[in-house]
């Protein structure tokens, strides 16, 4: 066969496999996600990053319960093509499951076969730091994908095909702004928040018209002169003093308010910005029409230990004392489980206690909730400070989820674990490394008799009282899904394994050994009346650090391997 | 992909809290400052060439430019921007063209390193070859480099091999020469500084 007539038949292969390679990534009809249905959504669908706007991490999903879950097994897998944390949910709209990845992909497939629809990669500038290369995965609006970026930018996909929309610099990544969260999607706004408190940046929330990406409304997490809270910040620390947003934010939409953790105050060390630092680790109340911050609760003031109250407080009616609380529910990376009420007119204190050791605290106002210190325990410049927590807390960015059926709230927490920072200051430079600390001198260690790390703890919400621990050897870095059948999921260990457990007991029930550690958030589908678990396994970030850190403390040397893979699983015939 | 000089023009925001009836351009963004002229950026950008001086890339004598007498032995490594010795201009428009120099002991030295290296000083790219952080904590110990952001290590004895950390690859070495009395550019980076992002 001649070269021409060998080309002439490749081609009349390829215009036959053409039109079936199209049809494979087609994704055929697409139900246009509204606003009634992200305000409740089906529960064969998981339409947000933690599946409603309260922030549960719970599908109502009932057909995989703890008298079935030992039949759970992968029914597809897709591999990602990327390394670092792949800490994303898997979003499910009527059988079509988006995913994102570190080095800012986007993928869609379809949620019953795995079958790749289609595929978008950012190309991101070369000279990019990544301090986090994680993404927290999309918001869904009509027919619409939205993803914000490590370098700064927001963007609207056409969720049929992929194809760029609109997309929006939000800022300048060279001076330290990115973003690693999911966007929230509420009353026809796309909302994020930047990333970037150990670069020096001011922090803030922003709202784009989710149409055409336009700007609508920006507010800060510092305070700037004039408005309240300023006066918290002295001299021109408030420029450059932090309080990133790393996570979406929980929204009530009967009170319009938007619900945003916020991160600490840069640099580490307190007597580096003095005073109590507004609104830095604390949750802020933000108007979803205008931003205008209509409530506040600082966790703690002036913090000094890198204790981001980074995740958003989950919306959870309680009782205290017979009266029904609208509340907010946060298990701090302070240590802390703090439960606080929402209201039209601000955010009230109503009870906090420890869920892991927590040797910096000597006591908490009654009535206001501001904790008070061990002067011992607070880092300083020029002094070596051990604290425990450390400064990974008792929890990080994992979140926690609340199961209504139950009425638990479960804790993916990491006890004993302790630090020490000597404070050291250094210049500010835009897009450099700003953490006031002597770095070398860092070191992490776990309290004397420890015997284990890792916990995932089982909160009452009506009594408010701890229920049930399941304790892991090492770190615990695994988001929570918790389902109507009864059942809490999570990865989050360096073993790979992903586990489920019974919800109402704590007994362990399944695991499988995926191909990397999972951080990633898990969520739960149906399809034709299937139900599905879904989850990336993809360790790194912040669960590789630590790890580093307890090796170096070890004198271990431990190999999570790296690799991101979405898994499903079903229950075997 | 190249560097965009002064980084992408961001949104232009709306007045503080002010609820926008949106307006055809009002997301037109405002065009940042260029931080030099249009006629030396791409000399600016340019990776580091053969005879370029050393200047220190930040803290308070940033621009300054390095002698022999500033590395001496043993002493912590410099992060440095290259030089056009005929123009002047300062090559910091990437930060991909941070350097890192150190006088390490010669005897030391790998014999690739030694080659690339004069009188004990070496040179590599200072932007981690993981995700591109560029803040380093010098192990004098073992004359390594540690990075802060996810602790890989490198070995500035050996060509700035991984020892430990999730970086996959070296940190690519410059070689060094002396001229006029200064350490100098002898030749452009073995390999490509920065990491590689896109996957998939």
């Amino acid at each position: 066969m001649s070269l021409r007539t060998l080309a002439i038949v490749g081609a009349a292969v390829l215009a036959m496999l053409g039109p079936a390679m199209l049809a494979a990534q087609s994704v055929g009809s697409y139900n246009a996600v509204t606003e009634q249905r992200l305000l409740n959504p089906e529960p064969q669908n998981w339409l947000m990053y933690r599946g409603n706007y309260s922030g549960w991490g719970y599908s109502p999903l009932d057909r995989i319960t703890p008298g079935n879950v030992k039949k759970l097994a992968p029914v597809w897998s897709f591999s990602t093509g990327v390394t670092e944390g792949h800490q994303a949910p898997p979003i499910v709209n009527d059988g079509v499951m988006f995913i994102t990845t570190p080095q800012q992909q986007v993928i869609a497939l379809k949620a019953k076969s795995g079958d790749l629809i289609w595929r978008y990669k950012k190309e991101l500038p070369e000279d990019l730091l990544q301090l986090h290369p994680t993404n927290r995965g999309v918001a869904l609006w009509e027919d619409r994908v939205y993803v914000a970026t490590v370098d700064a930018h927001l963007i609207a996909l056409d969720a049929k095909t992929g194809a760029v929309v609109w997309d929006t610099t939000v800022d300048n990544y060279k001076n330290g702004y990115y973003f690693t969260l999911a966007p929230l999607v509420a009353k026809g706004k796309v909302m994020v928040g930047t990333s970037g408190g150990e670069l020096g940046i001011r922090g803030y929330v922003a709202a784009f018209d989710a149409r055409d990406g336009k700007p609508v409304w920006k507010t800060h997490t510092i305070p700037g002169p004039g408005e309240p809270g300023h006066e918290s910040w002295q001299g021109e620390a408030w420029k450059t003093g932090g309080v990133s947003v790393w996570l979406t934010a929980h929204y009530d939409p009967q009170l319009n308010l938007t619900f945003w953790g916020t991160g600490n105050a840069a640099p580490w060390p307190g007597d580096m910005h003095p005073g109590d630092n507004l609104y830095s680790s604390s949750v802020i109340a933000l108007d979803a029409d205008t931003g205008r911050i209509r409530g506040h609760h600082q966790y703690h003031w002036n913090d000094s230990w890198d204790w981001d109250e980074v995740s958003t407080p989950l919306l959870i009616d309680f009782k205290k004392d017979g009266r029904l609380v609208k509340g907010l529910v946060h298990p701090g990376r302070n240590g802390y489980l703090w439960r606080l009420e929402r209201r039209a007119d601000g955010i009230r204190f109503v009870d906090a206690k420890p869920f892991v050791t927590q040797e910096v605290f000597t006591k908490i106002d009654p009535v206001s909730g501001r904790p008070s210190y061990d002067p011992e325990r607070k880092p300083r410049s020029g002094a070596a400070v051990t604290f425990c927590p450390g400064l990974w807390g008792g929890k990080d960015w994992t979140p926690a989820g609340y199961n209504p059926k139950t009425n638990y709230l479960y804790i993916p927490a990491n006890e004993n674990l302790c630090s020490t920072l000597v404070g050291q200051a250094g210049p500010y430079e835009p897009g450099k490394l700003f953490l006031g600390i002597d770095r070398p001198k860092t070191t992490m260690s776990w309290r004397q008799g420890a015997s284990h790390i890792g916990e995932l703890q089982a909160w009452d919400m009506a009594t408010g009282q701890r229920v049930w621990t399941h304790k892991f050897p090492y770190q615990n870095w695994g988001p929570i899904l918790t389902t109507g059948g009864g059942l809490v999921f999570l990865g989050g260990t360096n073993d790979r394994n992903f586990r489920a457990f019974d919800a109402k007991t704590g007994t362990p029930l399944w695991e499988y050994k995926t191909n990397s550690g999972i951080t990633g958030v898990p969520s739960s589908f149906a399809v034709d009346g299937v139900q599905y678990v879904a989850v990336q396994s993809g360790w790194g970030v912040d669960a590789q650090r630590m790890q580093a850190r307890l090796d170096t403390f070890l004198g271990t040397k431990t190999d999570v391997p790296q690799g991101g893979v979405v898994w499903v699983f079903a229950l075997r015939d | 992909m190249r560097d965009s000089p002064g980084g992408p023009a961001p949104v232009a925001w709306p007045g503080r809290r002010t609820v926008l009836t949106l307006a055809l351009g009002v997301g037109v963004g405002l065009p940042l400052a260029r931080l030099g002229g249009a006629q030396d950026s791409s000399a600016r950008g340019a990776r580091p060439q053969p005879n370029d001086r050393f200047v220190l890339a930040a803290g308070e004598r940033k621009g300054r430019l390095i002698t022999l007498a500033d590395l001496p032995s043993g002493g912590a490594p410099l992060t440095a921007y290259p030089k056009d010795a005929t123009s002047g201009v300062v090559r910091d428009d990437s930060r991909l063209n941070q350097i890192l120099l150190v006088r390490l002991d010669p005897r030391a030295l790998d014999r690739d390193t030694s080659a690339r290296a004069v009188d004990g000083i070496v040179a590599y790219s200072a932007v981690c070859t993981h995700t591109g952080c560029d803040a380093w904590d010098w192990q004098p110990a073992s004359s390594t480099v540690k990075c802060p952001c996810h602790f890989s290590e490198f070995d500035l004895k050996a060509s700035a091999r991984v020892l430990n950390g999730p970086a996959s690859r070296r940190l690519p070495a410059l070689p060094v020469k002396v001229a006029d009395g200064l350490p100098v550019v002898a030749g452009a980076f073995i390999g490509r500084p920065g990491f590689e992002s896109g996957g998939g």
